[in-house]
């Protein structure tokens, strides 16, 4: 039985669709219209608000919370500026990745981390011997996403924070009417947007400031159907559809290493000891056996085959998260990998997927088949290796007032 | 003069009634001859008060073979069994514990308790459903027999080889440590909360004599384990009517292939002549013959009172002496007026749909069986109950309930002799009762009528052998191809053409139905019939 989350009042009485799943075990609207793309377009051209508050957070503290991190996470965390943001992910030690998630330095000895998973249980085995505090507050601290052209905007009306210079990936601590919250430039949209973290006891106050400031720049509230286009079309990772927590998967085969999901440019090899360091510096001599790559479904070739059917193409506007195979010709009789999420690309009016290929294919341009199941038929239509983030806008990570900085 | 059948069948137990299924659908001319007035043994149900029908022994399922419902089409006769949701623990500060179907609400549930615990718990899962593989290798199949170097029987351990060997070093260590650890060990490896691991332990003792720290104990454990894992069956369930509802689902289908079932057919003995198994004696003096004879009491029965101590080699009858019965459980069951209500979490929510343990520490369960040691029974026993009438209302009249107790440790052999047990029995039944009540204060006021089955009763009533629920201990030296004993282990017997079906042949006991399909295999494929 999922539970609440503190913005549920609110939530509840907008989510006209009934439409609601389950995440991390709270009530999550996946939908509040009965269609989902008025809140796709807000997220690209207004703003949408996404309440991400089943996100796992932490907060550690202590003189050792950089190198105590350094010691789980594939970063270097000692790197990472106070009021900076990393991205994440962390290992077995088989080099196997648990978990994705952000690394937030909210001053030279405390962070703030989120998770997907639950991951006290992990992180506190790594505990020992560091001077530090991992405390869990996941049910204490609620989470709003605002994201969309004209999320700055709006949130600069119900906080001081400087935001026309808070750069991509920054936080910072800022004040709104009479209580305090974190805002990060971060989110899984691929565009510009914002995290807010507030206390529980204010989040209503928070949802109801943010609705209000928007009203003016089209803010609606956004479910995770919309959300997950997003993503796929910013070539951003979900774990349990693009991947499996090493510790749960039951087969070594479902496990991935953090090179194998394209999430190499995160790692710091060499360093202090970290866990998983030793089968990722082999794997990296040695080679890796998969990567994640954005496939860039041919369309022409897609419509044909819906001709020859007598119909027009007919693609769903959600986002498909089942596994589907890719061959390298289209006699089928080698399969490389398979796409293990893809949409239709409103804005790019593109067909694309993310896949799990054979690292010999990976090279960008390459032309692989994907299986495509046409009226009860399979065929396979072409797929163009392309960069996994489809669209990436200069104002996801510019500033009003200077250049676009990463 | 009676006629003769291809197979006589002796105790119409779910197992034997499997085994007749079996037979007559390939075929053969069956006999099933059942002492009893109901048929189902330790499967049965029973109107033992009016408008309430108690599942009277085994109250839950989850072994039960899929194979066999499908091969006997037992769900046209009427197999139904609806899965539990829930393990409920209360406990006597007023807390409580539930584990759900549903991951995240276990996970807070357990993070009460240990946060740790609540995060390891799924990788704890994903253990249990490797090892869950194995069960379908050394359940579904008869045990290999290591001393033969026959192909297939080669073959049989070379696929239980396998098994074992695509679990991988890691897990084959561990399968080791399964088998050699106690239960309570072995979820030391794991977990920090007793809370969580109490209720865990005690699938560790289910029917045996033995404690939670006894070696050994993780292996029934995961014996435990395998319904709740197995593809088809994901955890306990309630029979449709009553674990009996699976038997007359058998027996149902076994006379759709034309198998004979009687009741009320006690039988003295196997009829024996030039050392064969001829046919059987009845109690009221019948003898019928068959060309086969096959055994659904346990070991003990079968070798020494239907065959006789005269007809057993010396080392057949030093082996099945030597098998160890000792009963250590009995049973209470309760007819209720109202739905029995939990102080630690009132009202009748899904939390009691499920089952319920009284299991509130370990050293609590380690007290219990340190009574059972000295030849008493536990004044605060384990106790599983079930309370099925929440999820099947026909077995009780509109608004009445049942509350089912599965109770350990009661040991057979009481201090003063087994015998005695009688003299004991209300107070047992006193015993079970006050020790649910102190979680359920209204219990007392809303009993309608009480049954209570100590070991003593259970031999009795049900024919098993010093009361032991699984027709044996599911003890390492009584399993596989040492089930239930090491010279005769394959549904064969010392005596040639009398076979054995029941629990205390591989894979052993609760309601499976395997030893009467892999007895009825077994028979078929070597032509014995
Ligand atoms: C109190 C209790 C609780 C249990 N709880 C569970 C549970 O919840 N879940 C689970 O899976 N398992 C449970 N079990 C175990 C399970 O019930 C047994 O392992 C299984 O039912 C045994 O089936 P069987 O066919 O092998 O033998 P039995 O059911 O013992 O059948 C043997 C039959 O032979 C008959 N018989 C005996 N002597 C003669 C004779 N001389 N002539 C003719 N017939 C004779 C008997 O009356 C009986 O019908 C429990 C057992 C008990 C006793």
């Amino acid at each position: 039985m999922p539970i609440k989350s503190p913005f549920f009042a609110r939530t509840s009485a907008l989510c006209n669709s009934m439409n609601w799943k389950e995440w991390a075990g709270y009530y999550a609207v996946s939908s509040y219209g009965t269609l989902h793309d008025p809140e796709y377009f807000a997220f690209r051209y207004s703003a949408g608000l996404l309440d991400i508050t089943p996100l796992f957070k932490y907060r550690v503290k202590g003189p050792d919370a950089a190198a105590f991190l350094s010691r789980i996470m594939v970063k270097n965390i000692h790197k990472l500026g106070v009021g900076r943001v990393s991205y994440c992910c962390w290992c077995t030690d088989a080099g196997k990745v648990i978990d994705d998630g952000t690394v937030m330095r909210r001053a030279e000895n405390e962070f703030f981390v989120t998770s997907a998973d639950p991951g006290y249980s992990w992180f506190s085995r790594f505990l020992r011997g560091y001077d530090v505090v991992l405390e869990e507050i996941s049910e204490e601290v609620a989470g709003l996403a605002l994201q969309g052209p004209t999320s700055r905007d709006i949130l600069k009306q119900i906080c001081d924070a400087d935001l026309n210079n808070l750069k991509f990936f920054s936080t910072v601590k800022a004040r709104a009417d009479g209580f305090e919250i974190y805002v990060s430039r971060t989110g899984y949209t691929g565009d510009l947007g914002y995290e807010i973290w507030v206390e529980n006891e204010h989040a209503i106050t928070l949802w109801d400031a943010i609705m209000s400031a928007g009203k003016n720049y089209d803010i609606r509230p956004a479910g995770l159907d919309a959300l997950d286009v997003t993503r796929v079309e910013a070539g951003l990772i979900l774990k349990d559809v693009d991947y499996f927590n090493a510790l749960y998967a039951l087969i070594d085969d479902r496990m991935s290493s953090p090179y194998e999901l394209s999430l190499g440019w995160t790692v710091n090899l060499d360093r202090d000891p970290f866990n998983g360091q030793a089968s990722l510096k082999a794997e990296k001599e040695n080679g890796s056996k998969w990567a994640i790559v954005g496939l860039d479904i041919d369309w022409p070739q897609l419509e044909s085959l819906y001709a020859k059917h007598g119909l027009p193409p007919e693609i769903g506007s959600h986002a498909w998260r089942s596994s589907v195979p890719v061959y390298i010709s289209a006699d089928k009789k080698y399969q490389t990998g398979y796409a293990t999420s893809g949409t239709w690309s409103p804005i790019l009016k593109k067909n694309i997927a993310l896949a799990t290929v054979e690292k010999k294919y990976e090279n960008i341009g390459n032309e692989l088949r994907i299986e495509m199941t046409v009226e009860h038929k399979r065929y396979t239509v072409p797929a163009i290796i392309s960069k996994p983030q489809f669209f990436n806008p200069e104002r996801k990570t510019s500033n009003p007032n200077s250049q676009s900085d990463e | 003069m009676s006629k003769k059948y291809d197979a006589i069948i002796i105790g119409g137990g779910h197992n034997g009634l499997v085994c007749a299924a079996y037979l007559a659908k390939a075929g053969r001319k069956v006999l099933v001859l059942e002492r009893r007035h109901v048929l189902g043994g330790a499967a049965v149900s029973e109107e033992m008060y009016p408008g309430f029908t108690f599942s009277v022994a085994s109250y839950v399922v989850s072994l039960f073979r899929p194979h066999i419902i499908r091969d006997l089409e037992l769900a046209k006769h009427g197999y139904e069994v609806i899965p539990m949701d829930c393990s409920f623990l209360p406990l006597p500060n007023g807390d409580s514990l539930a584990r759900w179907s549903d991951p995240q609400r276990s996970r807070r549930e357990i993070a009460r308790f240990s946060r740790k615990d609540s995060e390891i718990y799924p990788e704890f899962g994903k253990v249990m459903t490797h090892m869950g593989k194995l069960a379908k290798a050394v359940i579904d199949y008869p045990a290999p027999d290591i001393t033969s170097i026959k192909p297939k029987e080669l073959s049989n351990l070379l696929r239980l080889g396998r098994t074992f060997k695509d679990l991988g070093p890691d897990l084959l260590h561990l399968n080791t440590k399964l088998v050699t650890m106690s239960a309570l060990d072995f979820l030391d490896l794991w977990f920090e909360s007793e809370t969580l691991k109490a209720p865990m332990a005690v699938s560790g003792i289910i029917g045996t004599f033995q404690g939670v720290r006894s070696p050994g104990t993780a292996y029934v454990l995961l014996h435990h384990y395998m319904g709740q894992l197995d593809g088809a069956f994901r955890s306990w369930g309630f029979s449709k009517g009553g674990t009996g509802g699976i038997s007359m689902a058998c027996a149902r289908a076994a006379e759709s292939f034309g198998a004979e079932i009687r009741t009320e057919a006690p039988v003295q003995q196997v009829l024996i002549k030039k050392g064969n198994a001829e046919g059987v004696v009845l109690e009221n003096g019948d003898e019928i013959i068959a060309k086969t004879v096959i055994s659904n009491l346990d070991p003990n029965r079968t070798y020494l009172k239907m065959v006789g101590e005269k007809y057993l080699e010396d080392d057949v009858l030093k082996e099945i002496k030597r098998f160890k019965l000792r009963g250590s459980s009995g049973k209470v069951n309760l007819a209720l007026d109202r739905v029995p209500e939990f102080s630690c979490r009132p009202g009748d929510g899904d939390h009691i749909r499920g089952d319920i343990a009284i299991a509130p520490s370990i050293d609590y369960l380690e007290k219990a069986f340190d009574q059972a040691k000295y030849g008493e029974f536990s004044t605060r026993p384990y106790i599983n109950a079930v309370i099925p009438t929440l999820t099947d209302p026909s077995l009780a009249p509109p608004g009445k309930h049942i509350l089912s107790c599965f109770v350990q440790y009661a040991p057979y052999n009481i201090k003063e002799g087994a015998e005695n047990w009688p003299k004991y029995r209300e107070a047992f039944g006193d015993t079970v009762v006050d020790t649910m009540a102190e979680y359920i204060p209204g219990l007392k006021d809303s009993i309608l009528y009480r049954q209570v089955l100590t070991p003593w009763d259970l031999e009795q009533k049900m024919g098993l052998t010093e009361g032991n629920i699984f027709h044996g201990e599911l003890s390492l030296e009584q399993l596989l191809f040492q089930r239930p004993i090491a010279s005769y282990a394959k549904y064969k017997t010392s005596i040639p053409k009398l076979w054995m079906c029941g629990s205390g042949t591989h894979p052993g006991g609760g309601i499976m139905g395997a030893g009467g399909e892999l007895c009825a295999r077994s028979m078929l494929t070597s032509r014995s019939i």
